[in-house]
């Protein structure tokens, strides 16, 4: 047989860690399966640097950073890129603005140095911020009629005391987005984009070093403005300790989208792995878990039900969705309850935790299979500070979980009584 | 690139295999030759829920049992109904590729088709219905649709109309299940880190035992000629209207879908040429230029799909806030006038798509899953998996003489259907529970 070996797992024997001058690590992957690179990347400016006043002001300021840069207009820049069949996007996160493309390898020069000028020299043409401020007003007021969307906006802010930014939404409302000006996005830029904390990460079909030159060359000279702001760090909130709900109308739609959680664990929580194993028994495994089998397969409520835990920098929600026919709102969430207070109350059974620990070990190839996949684990063990081995080591840290600590994550985070639910929907009159 | 093997057992299935070994990972696919294009009113939306009830198990492998088969080997499974096709897949860890070869002969014909679970999945398909009914580009594009095909099943939704949903039973279901799920209607689909030969034989030994049997009736209802412009308007809740026009399109294999695919990179982006539909940006497309940056439109989108009937294409874009619907539809009709007339597609965009196509190319060679959605969909929809693989190629032929040429058959506005969704902007409501 002629298969592929077990070393496909990404990990310090096949990636190159490298720090440029000015702090930004390059990791490096070489890959020569297809004739194809991929670039993922990012830098510490993130949704946390806006104000309640400014809220989507880092989202529009990455959406323009492909608008004109160094001496292209924007549409040279999307000429360029699209002619190629490349990608190129920006985009900003709670915690960070990420950047990433893809390209045929013959094109990774052009990438990169387009990739360069948008994040050093983009020139936000005062024409072109209009049109991206119309647009997001835009994609703001579909939102403001998409009920699952309104379900997660509302959630947030029960889920996080009142002035958490976590409780804003990354993209802002139409009423913050009409009053951001290219001033804005200029003084955004020049205060929040630098290379401290920034990673980049390039797999594919590449020579290492040849990488690492052509990024030091490009990257290596970018030095941080006079008073610029480095990455936020946001504290853990207290854990909600009441039970608190929202009902939201939305006049003529069909469905009602329920999400009900909690403030869930970050990534560097020392029980974050047993919050997901608990979570993919909740709601992951199979079809959706234990939600999926109650709500929607025994029970035929909802055509989706699923939770999640987000994990991240800071403590991201875990919680669970679920789109439901209006009438079957209070049965739905009574269900969801009741699986909640079983992962509290009850050990989850060997069998079924052996079955989850082999999904959550067994899936790794798979999300490592493309450049893709594997550029942005190389960006999440860097990040979260996780060692480059942290893939080979995954199968062991998931076994060595107890019930007892699923049960200890379950409980700490997740209450049947004590918990934050919105449904936006129709009236039931 | 390694060879596909392509072999026909004795019960009429279709086997198709190819060796991938970049990661220890593989995908089966089974392809079945029914989609709504099978489906007539009243039982509309059966082969979506026909979909949904091969989840529920078999004597073999019990409902709960199946849920939990392919997760706890760490694989990945799923299953789409389309227009022309349904489909399941499951990507697993490479050595645990017979399971899925097994759990896949085993719900070809002895799904349970139980008349608690068909009743219990009749909520959950009703309210999969209702949450696409939330989003107003659903409703105007089965306005359009509606309006576009009279005749041929291409008019109705995959999801079915509500009244079918909530009237048909376990005796449609189970007449379905049995009239297309059998060998010679389906098309087995391997690929990646395991050896063909091998595979081809355990494909064997997993389904020649199901017996053959009687194809089911083709599909005869084709849509006389289009005699005119059809509209249709939905009004309904939100603040954003949109803009839904579509234009009658060939088939997947005849003569003038190279160089419609070509024409549809240029009006809407790489995305739109009907192959490895990514995420890639148009904003190099002249729609996106006459449309989004004259601040007429928020965003556009659509494009070409092969259909094994003939077709629709689509433009679809919601207007900005304040524009008339008219005024987006006559930049549109301006666009499209240009490309026909004074401004045709020019080399330097044919030699572009082509280059998107060949960067699309490489990129589907990363992932199992998509290599073996496409050999599948290209053997049921085209007629041969050669399709994929000849696309580069006849893509190479196109002239522009070609594109001139589909530019004036296929933009007659006599041939399309417009759609307006009109909105009438009324808020969310707060209410404090």
């Amino acid at each position: 047989m002629n298969q592929a070996s077990g070393s496909s797992i990404p990990g310090p024997h096949d990636i190159v860690r490298h720090v440029l001058d000015n702090g930004i690590v390059v990791l490096v992957r070489e890959n020569h399966q297809s004739p194809t690179v991929v670039v993922d990347g990012l830098l510490t400016a993130s949704a946390l640097h806006d104000s309640d006043e400014t809220a989507g002001l880092a989202a529009l300021t990455a959406s323009g950073l492909m608008r004109g840069a160094g001496a292209r207009t924007s549409a040279e820049i999307y000429e360029a890129i699209e002619s190629v069949g490349a990608d190129l996007a920006f985009s900003a996160h709670r915690h960070s603005t990420g950047f990433g493309g893809d390209c045929l390898v013959e094109d990774m020069d052009l990438l990169l140095e387009i990739m360069r000028d948008a994040l050093l020299e983009p020139t936000f043409p005062e024409d072109q911020v209009d049109i991206l401020r119309g647009q997001a007003i835009t994609a703001l007021n579909i939102q403001e009629h998409d009920t699952g969307y309104l379900a997660m906006r509302a959630l947030r802010k029960l889920v996080y005391p009142s002035g958490h930014p976590y409780g804003r939404p990354v993209r802002g409302v139409a009423d913050t987005v009409k009053g951001l000006s290219r001033d804005h996005l200029v003084d955004f830029h020049r205060k929040n984009y630098n290379p401290e904390g920034a990673v980049i990460s390039v797999v594919g079909d590449v020579d290492t070093n040849t990488v690492i030159s052509k990024l030091d060359g490009l990257f290596g000279s970018w030095k941080s403005e006079p008073g610029a702001i480095g990455e936020v760090q946001v504290d853990l909130p207290e854990v909600s300790t009441k039970k608190v709900e929202k009902a939201l109308v939305v006049p003529g739609k069909t469905q009602t989208d329920v999400a009900l959680g909690y403030v869930g664990p970050s990534r560097k929580a020392t029980d974050f792995l047993a919050a997901r194993l608990a979570n993919t028994v909740l709601g992951v495994f199979g079809l959706m878990g234990r939600l999926g089998a109650n709500v929607r397969d025994k029970q035929g409520l909802a055509y989706y039900a699923y939770s999640q835990v987000a994990g991240g920098r800071g403590p991201g929600p875990w919680y669970v969705r679920a789109g439901v026919n209006p009438n079957n709102v209070p049965r739905a969430i009574e269900s969801i309850l009741y699986e909640i207070e079983r992962m509290e109350q009850d050990f989850v059974p060997d069998e079924e935790l052996e079955e989850n620990k082999n999904y959550l070990i067994g899936s790794r190839p798979l999300a490592l299979e493309t450049n893709s996949g594997v550029a942005g684990v190389m960006l999440y063990m860097e990040v979260e500070d996780l060692g480059l081995d942290y893939m080979l080591r995954y199968p062991d840290l998931i076994r060595d979980i107890s019930k007892l600590e699923v049960q200890n994550a379950a409980r700490r985070y997740l209450d049947s009584a004590k918990y934050a639910l919105a449904t936006a929907g129709p009236s039931l009159e | 690139m390694d060879q596909v093997i392509h072999t026909r057992l004795d019960n009429g299935l279709t086997v198709v295999v190819q060796e991938m070994h970049h990661a220890p990972v593989a995908a089966a696919w089974v392809f079945y030759r029914v989609g709504s294009r099978n489906e007539v009113p009243g039982i509309t939306g059966i082969s979506h829920w026909t979909e949904h009830m091969m989840f529920k198990g078999t004597p073999t492998f019990p409902n709960e049992i199946m849920n939990r088969a392919i997760s706890r080997v760490g694989g990945q499974w799923n299953a789409y109904t389309f227009f022309d096709f349904t489909a399941y897949n499951e990507t697993v860890p490479a050595d645990e590729i017979d399971l899925c070869l097994n759990l896949e002969a085993d719900r070809m014909v002895n799904s349970l088709f139980d008349v608690d679970e068909v009743l219990a999945e009749r909520t959950v398909i009703i309210s999969e219905r209702q949450g696409s009914e939330n989003h107003p580009p659903f409703l105007i594009a089965e306005e359009v649709r509606a309006a576009a095909f009279r005749v041929h099943p291409y008019h109705h939704m995959v999801i079915g109309d509500m009244a079918d949903l909530e009237n048909m039973s376990q005796d449609d279901l189970l007449a379905h299940y049995q009239c297309f799920y059998h060998p010679g209607n389906a098309i087995v689909v391997v690929t990646g880190d395991v050896d063909g030969n091998a595979i081809v034989e355990r494909v064997r030994k997993q389904f020649e035992s199901i017996p053959e049997r009687p194809l089911p009736p083709a599909v005869v209802r084709q849509e006389p000629p289009q005699r005119g412009e059809r509209r249709v308007q939905v009004h309904g809740e939100g603040e954003t209207d949109y803009l839904y026009a579509s234009y009658r399109a060939p088939n997947a294999v005849h003569a003038d879908f190279f160089a419609l695919a070509v024409l549809m990179s240029s009006m809407l982006g790489s995305g739109a040429m009907g192959l490895l539909q990514g995420t890639s940006s148009n904003k190099s497309s002249r729609l996106y230029k006459a449309l989004v940056e004259k601040e007429l439109a928020a965003g556009v989108g659509g494009g070409l799909i092969p259909m094994v009937d003939p077709t629709l294409f689509t433009i679809a874009a919601p207007a900005r806030s304040g524009v008339p619907l008219e005024k987006l539809e006559r930049a549109l009709d301006d666009t499209i006038a240009k490309l026909r007339n004074d401004s045709p597609v020019t080399q330097a965009e044919l030699d572009s798509a082509k280059k998107r196509a060949r960067a699309s190319f490489a990129f589907s060679s990363e992932s199992v899953t998509d290599r073996g959605f496409w050999l599948g969909f290209s053997e049921l929809v085209a007629g041969s998996y050669q399709w994929f693989f000849r696309y580069l190629e006849e893509l190479e032929r196109v002239t522009l003489d070609d594109i001139a040429r589909v530019s004036e058959t296929y933009l007659d506005p006599s041939q399309r259907t417009i759609g307006w969704y009109v909105a009438n902007s009324q808020s969310a409501l707060e209410v404090e529970a």
